[in-house]
């Protein structure tokens, strides 16, 4: 059986396909249709089923119902298919070994260096991703780290590339560069499924697009066909929330003072250097830089996590902090919300632990902030990524607090956790915090910041509220 | 039936039906065991309650110390400086009736001290306290096996222990013929604390919170960890010192080599399988006292060798590893991972 629609060839098609967890449906009779030479976007919220599809695309987990087809043919291998190359949105590369090595995991019989030496080299040139063999992965930049990903799945002779999240961990002119040659990669004839939350850079990059939610296909078409809105609605039901704003008011007295300051890492090695800043009340400061630059523990000692000096850092008494790893640094998972909700000033907390009005403060916060959840009592394991952050971000800024500094908090979230978080943190500006908001999402910061502080290696400077100019400074270039 | 119900019954039942059958096959070393544990009087009041108190006060601070992430296998040793030190009070005995709580108050810190070499290693160098405590046992041991022959042997100079404590510094007893003494009193004091403390004090939480997850305690909930594990650590030691003081002024009346039959090891079963709440080391600890005055008593009466005890042990430690997972909490798990 050929699949040649009126379109030419599908490269990759899954129809009717239905997956359940336990009780929880993950699919229901979704599917999409990959065109040979094609770039496919697959959008949708956390959770509406997208990696689910895509695995079973990969051919790592059965469906309970409907059909994989791969260049036409019935894909029934056990594990990957054949001519499916996916690349993770957490890469698994061993840090240790080389990128040749690396490139040679996972295949058979005797390693020739020398062959696959020259097969990676042949595909390099190829594809057009430059590679040096000899480099460590450990100290490839991430999107050399990605690079390398690709090169590992076409080196599967995949011809059908499955790219889950992969702007999700670069810069802007690093994104740019992949949708560029993904453009081009799919121009050679090949497909490319690209998996991502990202609206924008689904119109931008994709010929067609199939929207997901809950498990079912709710939008699939031409790119050229649709809108931003549209787009918006499909994913999203009801409308596409209102996107938080700056709030119009003027900066207050200065609540954060840096002189001169420094910031060393856990291991005694600097991190920033000779930073001087002020922030204000009621203002919204965001941080850009790319991974790595120091701007973490910039942010640590903003919430007196980490100690500042030589140079003096004055902060406010009363700091809310939403770290940028949810699971490990902001909550403890098998503690209940209560618990949770308690950690905040533990370290100062003195005396006896008022459990009653703890669990009551909860209750409230839960109501407020609509965290989902089983209640004040369930652990916050139980909780899904948005609601944790949701009860983050509520105990935070419960207080009422001078500064608050966001470290990434709307990173995995779905558009709605998304907007909920960016609202909140404007709306303590608008009560009077100075907020510190980090994010890799330079629109983030461009709708929401009043003023942008760029760390490089470990120096910050401010740069214009300009897309441009802030993605040269992240990268060093003036 | 709710899982936690069914847990209780299949538990009950597994116990009665290893008695019955005990009592089947070897009926004569089951009644040694009853009557050597707890089917006396005197076994009861005189053995195994008095065993069961060092067992408890040592498991509960072991408890604190495990909860709070700090591996403390140095009760032992923790032990015997609290026997040390209350003994070097007792001695001297001119302070009336204050000298037996001068002399646990001694005790206790002397134990925290022990603990704390252990403690500032792991805060100043980052050296694992599980084997520096374990180290310190056997410090501990041999200071003690040369005071005992050396400067605190006692006047007449031939056996290897100190001289007896003057009665005015012995624990009260609570009934006349048996050695039961007040420190029952204190454990159940030492239980209820801190039990309080884990629970409802700032303190507590953030030892829980510290030993539950580290890197959270430490940023979101701005908690100096490795003071806070210093804390658990010289609280379990100085609950350690404490039994050895209440070994010294109301079981022994004088130090000698061997004052403890592995109480701070003991005590790690103990806390382990009351799961780390300080009230449940009460029966944890009651049980394995039974478990170990049984076994002496068919040693006595019936001929088993007394190392049937640490078999018993071993066997209730290796139930409780098996069954770990099922006295957990039953709280619904995390969906397995599906964020797309």
């Amino acid at each position: 059986m050929t699949a040649a629609g009126a379109e030419g060839r599908f490269a990759l098609e899954l129809g009717g396909i239905g997956k359940q967890f336990g009780e929880v449906v993950a699919l229901r009779h979704a599917g999409l249709a990959v065109r040979a030479g094609t770039v496919h976007a697959l959008l949708g919220e956390n959770g509406a089923g997208k990696s689910t599809l895509m695995q079973i695309a990969f051919g790592t987990l059965r469906p309970d119902a409907g059909l994989v087809r791969v260049a036409g043919a019935p894909a029934r291998a056990a594990g990957p298919f054949p001519g499916v190359g996916m690349v993770h949105q957490h890469l698994s590369l061993v840090p240790a070994m080389t990128a040749l090595e690396n490139f040679a995991l996972g295949g058979h019989g005797l390693f020739d260096r020398e062959a696959t030496r020259r097969r990676m080299q042949a595909l390099s040139d190829a594809s057009g991703l430059r590679m040096d063999p000899g480099d460590i992965v450990r100290d490839m930049s991430i999107a050399r780290q990605q690079r390398l990903e690709i090169l590992k799945a076409l080196g599967r002779d995949a011809s059908v590339l499955i790219l889950d999240e992969p702007t999700a961990v670069l810069a802007p002119a690093e994104a740019r560069d992949l949708l560029a040659w993904v453009r081009d990669f799919a121009g050679a004839g090949h497909s490319v499924v690209l998996v991502t939350h990202k609206l924008r850079e689904a119109l931008a990059v994709a010929d067609d697009i199939t929207v997901l939610r809950r498990g079912e296909v709710t939008w699939a078409g031409r790119a050229a066909d649709t809108t931003e809105a549209r787009l918006a609605d499909a994913i999203f039901p009801g409308g596409s929330s209102p996107r938080a704003s700056r709030p119009a008011q003027p900066a207050g007295t200065i609540v954060v003072r840096a002189e001169n300051a420094s910031v060393s890492r856990r291991d005694g090695s600097a991190a920033i250097a000779g930073a001087s800043f002020a922030i204000h009340a009621a203002e919204i400061v965001g941080i850009a830089a790319v991974e790595g630059s120091g701007q973490h523990e910039l942010l640590l000692a903003l919430a007196g996590r980490l100690p500042a000096g030589p140079g003096s850092l004055e902060l406010p008494g009363r700091i809310a902090f939403v770290p940028a790893d949810r699971k490990h640094d902001a909550t403890i998972p098998s503690f209940s919300l209560v618990e949770n909700v308690a950690l905040r000033g533990a370290g100062r907390r003195a005396g006896g632990m008022p459990w009653r009005g703890l669990a009551t403060h909860t209750a409230a916060l839960i109501e407020e902030y609509s965290i989902t959840a089983a209640g004040p009592d369930a652990a916050a394991g139980t909780l899904s990524g948005g609601n944790q952050q949701r009860l983050v971000i509520a105990r935070e800024l419960a207080d009422t607090p001078a500064l608050v500094v966001a470290d990434n908090p709307t990173r995995g979230l779905d558009l709605n956790a998304t907007s909920f978080v960016l609202e909140r943190l404007a709306q303590a500006a608008a009560r009077g915090a100075a907020v510190v908001l980090y994010s890799n999402d330079i629109d983030e910061l461009l709708t929401l910041a009043h003023r942008v502080l760029v760390v490089h290696a470990g120096r910050v400077s401010e740069v214009a509220l300009d897309r441009d100019a802030i993605g040269r400074a992240m990268l060093g270039a003036a | 039936m709710s899982p936690r119900a069914r847990n209780a019954f299949l538990v009950v039942a597994a116990v009665a039906v290893a008695a019955l059958s005990f009592w089947a096959l070897a009926p004569e070393a089951a009644v040694a065991f009853w009557n050597g544990s707890i089917g006396s009087r005197n076994a009861l009041l005189s053995g195994t309650l008095v065993r069961a108190i060092p067992l408890a006060i040592i498991g509960t601070g072991l408890a604190i110390a495990f909860r709070a992430g700090v591996f403390n296998i140095g009760g032992e040793g923790q032990l015997m400086l609290g026997a040390v030190a209350a003994t070097l009070v007792a001695l001297r005995g001119d302070a009336g009736a204050l000298t037996a709580p001068l002399a646990l108050l001694a005790a206790t810190a002397a134990g925290a001290l022990w603990a704390g070499i252990a403690g500032v290693l792991r805060a100043r160098f980052g050296v694992l306290e599980v084997i520096s405590t374990i180290m310190l046992n056997f410090v501990a041991m041999n200071l003690v096996s040369y005071l005992v022959r050396g400067p605190m042997q006692e006047p007449s100079r031939i056996y290897p222990q100190s001289a007896a404590i003057a009665d005015v510094a012995q624990l009260p007893r609570l009934a006349p013929d048996v050695r039961l003494h007040i420190g029952l009193v204190i454990v159940l004091g030492v239980c209820a604390g801190a039990w309080w403390f884990t629970s409802h004090t700032a303190a507590g939480f953030r030892q829980r919170a510290t030993g539950s997850a580290p890197i959270a305690a430490r940023i979101a909930g701005g908690i100096d960890v490795s003071r806070v594990a210093l804390g658990a650590m010289l609280m379990s030691g100085a609950l350690a010192g404490l039994a050895g003081g209440i070994e010294v002024t109301g079981v022994t009346f004088a130090l000698y080599e061997h004052i403890s039959p592995g109480y701070g090891f003991s005590a790690i079963a103990v806390a382990v399988l009351a799961r780390l709440n300080p009230i449940a080391v009460l029966p944890s600890a009651l049980l394995f006292a039974t478990l170990e005055t049984g076994a002496l008593g068919m040693q006595r009466d019936a001929g088993v060798p007394s190392t049937f005890a640490a078999v018993l042990e071993a066997a209730a430690i290796l139930a409780i590893v098996a069954t770990h997972g099922w006295f957990r909490d039953a709280a619904p798990r995390p969906r397995a991972a599906e964020s797309a």
